[in-house]
């Protein structure tokens, strides 16, 4: 097998790792805020629902969510499978949700409590003091830590394999178990380096940015 | 009726009870100035009439608006929102927002006071907005700071970003502006600029309170004096009265000590 063939085939596999990464991130940034509100919430049933499910996410192997999902409702209900990918993506979006959440929560009780109170003063409602004042000062200092996150999913992509969805290494895995060639799978390799190293150039940028104030 | 009445204050934390019923007025175009120990409640009662503590017991009004009254039932946010601007605050720590540069910092309240909720058409938005820019600028430069309209506040040195929170405080046009130890976050060579900021708006008729350890300030600017001690007015009457001829043990031992080591 050529060169050129195992590249074409490794990516396939890779345009679905860049799918479960782009969507897992597209809709985890905004729902971990969501859930940053349930569990900084005053109702305190709320609070406590959410931080109990952030504990569970947390506390239990992205791989294991992701096969529950798949199988789960089958098993347990008799309902028909999600699809692979669909399960997939359920499962990125639920975790990396509350992962980004605790890193915003952490963001967010890092505010100067005057900085809320200077938008009181001046008659701002709460939702304009979060929006107009807190927001971007929070997104500021999470930067870094976010981008550990996602640099971290771009690796975790590969927890898919586990119920059979054909991403990059289990594209490879196919490759080395039907050519008996071990070759691709250091090759997959630099395709991560590659991609994780854009991203670091794109999260350095950002952080270059907003540096233009400090504090 | 005083232009600011304050009657029977009472505010706890917990167990401790930091205001023990205060009763003061003042008069439109007042200098007042709050001294006493620190724990003796005056930051805590500035505080209340800003509204970032509500008190337990008592009433506060400005020109006969009652802003908070313990036998009322409590205003809604959006009230409260309309009654605390009768205040503006000056805070001890600056409180500038740091992403935003000196001109956005004065100008973003009075944009999101006179845009929110209403449509314009891009014209009347753009004049709206030049008419809010015009007066920030009037007011950076009634505080010395016209040349840093586009500056950061971390390019700023305390004194100018203590000068560009007074014009921000200043930009809603409060009926009273109140200062929380202006100058206690500066260094000393700075305390000078922002203390002559203040004393050129009484000037210009503004009614101020002011709570400050700087005493040759609070007898040279103030029109009234009240010393603070213990959650309670201990004395209170114009600078010549409370530091030339105190009445209460207290006020003279707390005057010996500040002046000891000012």
């Amino acid at each position: 097998m050529s060169f050129l063939e195992v590249t074409k085939q490794l990516a396939n596999g890779f345009g679905v790792t860049v799918v479960i990464f782009l969507i897992t991130l597209v809709v985890s940034l905004p729902l971990g805020l969501v859930i940053t509100f349930g569990s900084m919430s005053k109702i305190l049933p709320v609070k406590w629902i959410t931080k109990t499910f952030v504990w569970i996410i947390r506390g239990t192997p992205l791989m294991l969510q992701i096969i529950l999902i798949f199988y789960g409702p089958g098993l347990l209900f008799k309902m028909q499978a999600l699809p692979r990918l669909t399960a997939v993506l359920i499962a990125f979006i639920i975790n990396y949700s509350c992962y980004f959440s605790e890193i915003y929560r952490g963001g967010i009780e890092s505010i100067p409590k005057g900085q809320y109170e200077a938008g009181q003063v001046l008659g701002m409602t709460k939702t304009q003091i979060f929006f107009k004042i807190v927001l971007f000062q929070v997104i500021k200092r999470i930067v870094p830590p976010m981008g550990n996150e996602i640099i971290t999913l771009v690796k975790d992509t590969s927890l898919a394999r586990v119920i059979a969805v054909t991403e990059l290494v289990k594209a490879a895995e196919d490759i080395v178990s039907m050519k008996m060639i071990i070759w691709p799978l250091f090759y997959i390799g630099a395709f991560y380096l590659v991609f994780s190293a854009l991203l670091t150039v794109l999260l350095n940028y950002v952080e270059k940015k907003m540096n233009y104030y400090s504090g | 009726m005083d232009f600011l009445e304050v009657n029977g204050i009472h505010k706890s934390f917990g167990k401790t009870e930091v205001l023990k019923g205060i009763d003061f007025s003042m008069e439109k175009g007042e200098v007042l100035a709050i001294i006493g120990s620190s724990g003796s409640g005056k930051t805590t009662m500035l505080r209340c009439l800003n509204f970032l503590e509500t008190p337990d017991k008592g009433s506060i009004s400005v020109n006969g608006d009652m802003l908070y009254s313990s036998d009322e039932p409590p205003y809604s946010d959006t009230q409260k929102r309309e009654k605390r601007l009768h205040f503006g605050l000056v805070f001890q720590q600056f409180n500038l927002f740091p992403q935003y540069n000196v001109l956005k910092n004065v100008s973003l309240a009075q944009e999101l006071r006179q845009l929110k909720g209403k449509k314009f058409s891009v014209t009347e938005k753009r004049e709206i907005i030049r008419n809010i820019d015009d007066n920030s600028r009037r007011l950076l430069d009634t505080v010395g700071l016209s040349e840093k309209v586009n500056n950061y506040p971390c390019e700023l040195s305390g004194g100018q970003q203590q000068r560009v929170a007074i014009a921000r405080a200043l930009a809603l046009n409060p009926d009273i502006l109140c200062f929380d130890e202006p100058t206690s976050a500066l260094d000393p060579e700075l305390t000078g600029e922002v203390l002559r900021v203040i004393r050129e708006l009484k000037t210009s008729d503004r009614t101020m309170i002011v709570v400050t350890h700087e005493m040759n300030f609070a007898r040279g600017v103030a029109d009234k004096v009240i010393f603070m001690a213990d959650g309670v007015i201990e004395e209170y009457g114009t600078p010549d009265e409370v530091f030339g001829a105190p009445k209460s043990e207290k006020t003279k031992s707390f005057l010996e000590k500040s002046l000891e080591n000012p």
